[in-house]
Formats: structure tokens, sequence, C-alpha cells
């Protein structure tokens, strides 16, 4: 069937992690062994650092058109998600009811579902439905708004199909409730323009390795006024907002990627977007029964989602990786659990194309020459594990009948 | 990433025996689109009930393509009535072993060839009558409970790595650990596979002495009305007082050796010597 081993990368699965880019790594470097102090230490040596980090801060705020004390550092996007919602349900005590969807990401969804174990409260949590495009129920999400509400978590972009989520006029919705807004924009920050000067958002979170900056470091942007309550308490780091010894060449190194992004959004939203649309559209066309997974416009430029009837996702990943192509599946069998992804399932995507699913996601550096090899294999390998399918003969004589 | 061993890595991607054989003798059918996998198993029987060709088609991951080649690879030109005899871990074994998560896996492979073999025999497998247990990947008890004795079972986790109940909603763990306690309870003591340490120090020697005394032989005693108490070790001398109704019993010295000092030597070490203590 398959015999070449290749030495070839073709990555794109971005949405998972991204190369950290060499621009970020050159930054860094001085930082571990030359530069090595503390920024809180009293001395000039310790002091410089902490004017790197100032700079790194200005730089984060600059992406996201908001001011450097609104940008605090954490360790992960996860981080990020859980100081912002457990400050909410601290500070507002008295409110037992949390908004969400039920397309999150784990870090917010398992959050919100196990704060009783967290918090000793009983929280009530709505999770607001998706359609079969992935888009959320506007209405639904009106309605579960009420003076019980502590805050509501959704995320900017999902992270399995790239669907975009109209967080401008969801957060003007919590504003005039006096709900607060929390958004896990990990997918979408540095891939399409954000500005917090327009849109009415409380806490923002994100994860410096989804941007080509490091893993192990994180934001979360908390709005000037805000009142928080600290998931880390120690030192006066951070304003005392978030305690430990800042993850220095890790929080640089964000602050360049974030430069870098900027830089790129207009690459990312057009070359970027032009190979991911031939990829899906090549895919389409190649393979009978494949279907797109998600909104076909709205949506991050860099993620497409198809679902390939009647073979399993773990097999097409493993067949990928003998020519080093990087990808992901919503398929049960990739996850260790059993059953295939929440996102998917939410969107009611059947079975029979739920365990067939491949995430791809671009970035700046893949090129047309990668768009060309995974079409050069993928539908091959699709049509070889059909063939081995017991399902696929039997729908190809009901279609003959 | 799943920690695949060359072995279902070689399956998966050259599998043997892929097809299904036109005018089969006996066809097996397990799994569904639902559950994520599937598998199709096609024989060839001849006049003396000896499998001469075997094919699968399988939808499912890397591990369930691997047991499926595995399996057909390993029932071809065997008699029935030993193929009959094939387990899960029989195939597990052909494959190197594979994720725990994956086991279910290869009971699909056993599940496909029991299949095919009752169609042979125009039989109806009895598992199939089992109340469903599991609404999500319909499982029954009957299918619960055989995992758990056949592979010693002992939490809801290994129960659904094997069976896949209980992997979706979790709503029946309960019922699960129940099933788990009926296995338990109907069958006392399974063969527990050789744990005893290799090197022992003296303490650790007298814990695990104790703990044997405690967990398995003091509750079979007391159901006699009896007892037992450790006195001494001593190198490999063990010296133990019987009480109650056994203290008085003439075949005490019988219970010693072939009794304690069995469970001892089994689960402790081979040249123990137990002994009762002089009054």
């Amino acid at each position: 069937m398959i015999s070449e081993k290749t030495d070839r990368i073709v990555y794109m699965d971005n949405n998972a992690t991204t190369r950290v880019a060499p621009e970020v790594v050159e930054e860094m470097l001085p930082f571990f062994a030359e530069y090595y102090g503390n920024p809180s230490s009293m001395h000039t040596f310790g002091g410089q650092v902490g004017q790197k980090i100032t700079e790194a801060r200005q730089r984060i705020a600059a992406l996201i058109n908001a001011s450097p004390e609104e940008i605090i550092f954490t360790s992960c996007g996860t981080e990020s998600d859980s100081t912002a919602i457990l400050s909410a349900v601290q500070s507002l005590s008295d409110k037992r009811h949390i908004v969400t969807t039920r397309v999150e990401h784990p870090a917010v969804k398992n959050l919100c579902e196990s704060l009783y174990s967290i918090s000793g409260h009983k929280h009530k949590v709505t999770q607001i439905p998706v359609d079969k495009y992935g888009m959320l129920d506007l209405e639904k999400y009106r309605d579960s708004l009420t003076d019980e509400t502590a805050i509501v978590s959704v995320m900017w972009a999902n992270n399995e199909t790239g669907v975009i989520f109209p967080i401008k006029k969801m957060a003007a919705m919590a504003r005039e409730r006096g709900i607060l807004f929390h958004t896990d924009a990990v997918q979408a920050v540095g891939k399409i323009p954000i500005d917090m000067t327009e849109v009415p958002v409380d806490f923002l979170s994100i994860s410096g390795h989804k941007l080509h900056a490091p893993k192990g470091v994180g934001v979360l942007y908390v709005r000037k006024g805000t009142r928080f309550v600290p998931f880390l308490f120690g030192g006066h780091q951070e304003q005392g907002r978030r305690g430990g010894t800042e993850n220095v060449a890790s929080i640089i190194g964000m602050g360049r990627a974030c430069e870098l992004v900027a830089a790129r959004m207009d690459d990312e939203n057009t070359r970027v977007k032009a190979l991911r649309d031939r990829l899906e559209e090549g895919l389409l066309q190649a393979v009978p029964r494949a279907i797109l997974n998600g909104h076909k416009t709205e949506r991050l430029p860099n993620t497409s989602n198809v679902s390939f009837e009647f073979v399993e996702g773990e097999s097409i990943l493993l067949h990928l990786d003998r020519f080093g192509v990087c990808a992901s599946s919503g398929s049960a069998c990739t996850s260790g659990s059993l059953e295939p992804s929440h996102v998917l399932r939410a969107m009611g995507v059947p079975f029979t194309a739920a365990h067939g699913s491949i995430r791809f996601s671009l970035s700046v550096y893949n090129t047309d020459q990668d768009v060309d090899y995974v079409l050069e294999h993928l539908p091959k390998i699709i049509s070889d594990l059909r063939a081995m399918s017991p399902f696929w003969q039997e729908t190809v004589t009901e279609k003959a009948e | 990433m799943w920690e695949y061993t060359d072995e279902v890595k070689e399956h998966f991607l050259n599998p043997k025996n892929v097809g299904e054989i036109e005018n089969a003798d006996a066809v097996g059918e397990v799994g569904s689109l639902a559950c994520g996998d599937a598998l199709k198993l096609t024989l060839k029987i001849d006049d003396t009930e000896t499998i001469v060709d075997a094919k699968f088609k399988t939808f499912g991951c890397a591990s369930a393509i691997a047991s499926s080649s595995a399996l057909t690879e390993m029932i071809k030109g065997m008699p029935l009535a030993e193929a009959e005899k094939v387990t899960n871990e029989d195939i597990a074994n052909a494959l190197g072993g594979l994720p725990k998560e994956k086991m279910h896996c290869s009971v699909m492979g056993r599940e496909a060839l029991e299949a095919a073999i009752a169609d042979y025999r125009g039989v109806i497998l009895p598992m199939a009558e089992g109340e469903v247990v599991c609404e999500c990947f319909g499982v029954t008890d009957l299918e619960v409970k055989r995992a758990v004795k056949e592979s010693n079972l002992t939490t809801v986790e290994e129960v659904t790595n094997f069976t896949k109940a209980g992997g979706g909603c979790g709503k029946c763990h309960d019922r699960l650990e129940e099933l788990i306690q009926e296995v338990r309870e109907e069958s006392p003591t399974p063969a527990i596979p050789d744990q005893r340490p290799k090197r022992m120090t003296n303490i650790q020697k007298i814990k695990l002495i104790e703990d044997v005394l405690e967990k398995e032989v003091r509750p079979n005693l007391r159901k006699d009305g009896g007892d037992i108490e450790l006195i001494d070790v001593d190198g490999d001398f063990v010296t133990v007082s019987l009480r109650g109704a056994c203290g008085s019993c003439l075949k005490s010295q019988t219970t010693i050796k072939e009794y304690v000092e069995k469970k001892l030597r089994e689960q402790v070490l081979d040249s123990l010597v137990v002994e009762e203590a002089k009054a």
C-alpha cells in the first residue's frame, strides 16, 4: 500500500501549535544565559530585563489596541481562561449563573462544568447551542442572560472549525445587562484584526504558542476598571495581579511575535486564505462524499475542517504522517475518548462524518507546494481506506440500486 | 500520539487479507459507524471444519485495522475447534500489545470471529440476548460480565477500555460497577498472576506474610469457626498459632501444611516453612 518514508514536513496543524518564528527565537536568546537578571531586582542588571518586559507588554497591547496596563502575563491560554472566569465568580459571589457555549475549548468547558468543586458554589451553566454551520443561536443567547448571570465566556473563534463568533454584538448585549464578558481569543488573535476599543469585552485570553511565540506563555487582557481577583497569589509581579517570577524570555518572545503577526496579518488574510481555499476546494472536488464542517465565510482564514465519510480520522492521520503531513482529527480514536469531537456533535454532524473529520490549519509558513503535496496524496489515502471499509461498498451499492 | 508497536504499524500500513470472500461459508459483522469502528469478517471453511481462508473489511483506527489483519493471519489454516478458543488477548499479543485504551479493538476481532463461527453453525450468540447496559455503544450486561471475567477487569475504566461500555455519557457507570461486583462474587478468587517481588527485605517479607494471612487465610478459617495468628518469622520459618475451632481440630497439621504453607509459598516465597507454635 504505502511504502515510502519521507523527511519532508508539511505542517498544517497551526491551531494546535505554531512554529516559533526565527525572529522570535533571536530576540529571546540573550535572555537565558546573558541577561538572566530578575526583572524585579533593584540593580541595573535586572532592571534592564524589566524594561524589555515593559516593551513586550506594549507590543502585545498594540496588537489588540489596548493599554499596556491591561495586559497580564500568564503561563498559557488555559490559565488566562481560569483566571478570568474564577475572578468573576469570586468578585460577584452572589451571582450563580454562567453563560457559555456548547463548542468551547476544554479550558473553559471543563472549568465551567466543575466550578462547584473549585469555588464551593453551585453555578448554573447555560451552554448556547450552535446550528449545523457552527454558528451560535443569538436569540437563545439573549434569552439566557439573567440578573443572576455573573459572566459570559464565549470563544472568539472555534479551534476545530475556525468559525468566528459575533463577539462585538454579544459583548454589547452582556454589557447592557451589566454582565461581565470573557472571550477565549487564542485562535483569533494574530489571525484577524482585533481592536479592544471597539468591543466591550472585559477579559480576553491570548496564548503565545498559537501565534509563533513559544509554549508556556499567555496573556489575560483585563479591561481597566474591571474588578479582579488573582488566580495565583504571590509576589507583586504584574501589579499584584499574578504572582510568580516572569517567564522572561518567553514574554519577550511573545512581544516580538505580536509585532510579527501584526505585520503579516494581510498575508494571512490573503495568501494563506487562498492556500486554504485551494486545499479545501481541491479536496472536496477530488474526494467523493467529503463535507466541509463549519461556516464557509464566517471563518478564520487558516482553518479548514473536512469530513471524509466512512473512514476513520486516526487512520487518515497516520497515513498522512507517513508523508510528513501534520493535521488533526475530531475522531474519537485520536482523543482517547470514545466519542467524536463535542464541537462536531454540537453541530449535528452525523457519526458517519464526525469520525472521519480532518482539520487543516495553515500559517504564513505554508506554501503552494504544501497544498499541492497534500492534494497529491490525500485522495489516494481516502480511497485506499474506503476500499477497506465495510460501509463504503454498501453505500455505493445502495446508491446504484 | 499513540504508542503503537512495530507489529501494529506493520499490520496497519500493510494489512493482510483485506476484502470479502465471495460465497463465504461464514460471515461475522460487529460494530457500527456510530461506535467508530466496525469489522466484517468472511471465512471459507472446508469439509474438515478448517478455516482455509479469511478476509476482513474494517472501519476504524489503526489498532482496529491491525487487529483485524492479525486475526485473519492467525486463523487461516486453523481448525474451527481451535479458532473458537482464540481470545482477544491472543490478538493483542500477536500485535506485541495494544495501548490499554485500545483493547476494545482486539475484543472486536474476537467478537467478529465468534459471530462468524456462530453464523457457520447456525446458532444465535447468547451475548446479543443480554440486557443493554451501555446505550451509547449498545453493550449488553453479558458482554460486560464476560470481559470482566476473562480479562480480570476490576474498574469501570478498564471495562470501558475493553468493551467501550461507559465511554459515552457515563450514565451506566453505577451499573457497570455492580456487574463487576457480581462477577467477583460469582468467582471469588480468579487466578492472580505472580506478583511476588523478587527480592525482599525481612520487613517486606513479614509484611507480605501478614497480608496474605489477613486477607486470604483468616477469612477462610473463620468460616469454619477458626482463626490464625502470626507468632514469629525467623528466616524462612514462619510460626503461627491456630485458634478457635482450628486449635482443637485434629486436622490442624494438614491445615497448616496443605493450606497455610501452600498459600504463603504461592504468594510470598517458595522456600517458606510454616510451623505451629508449641504450646
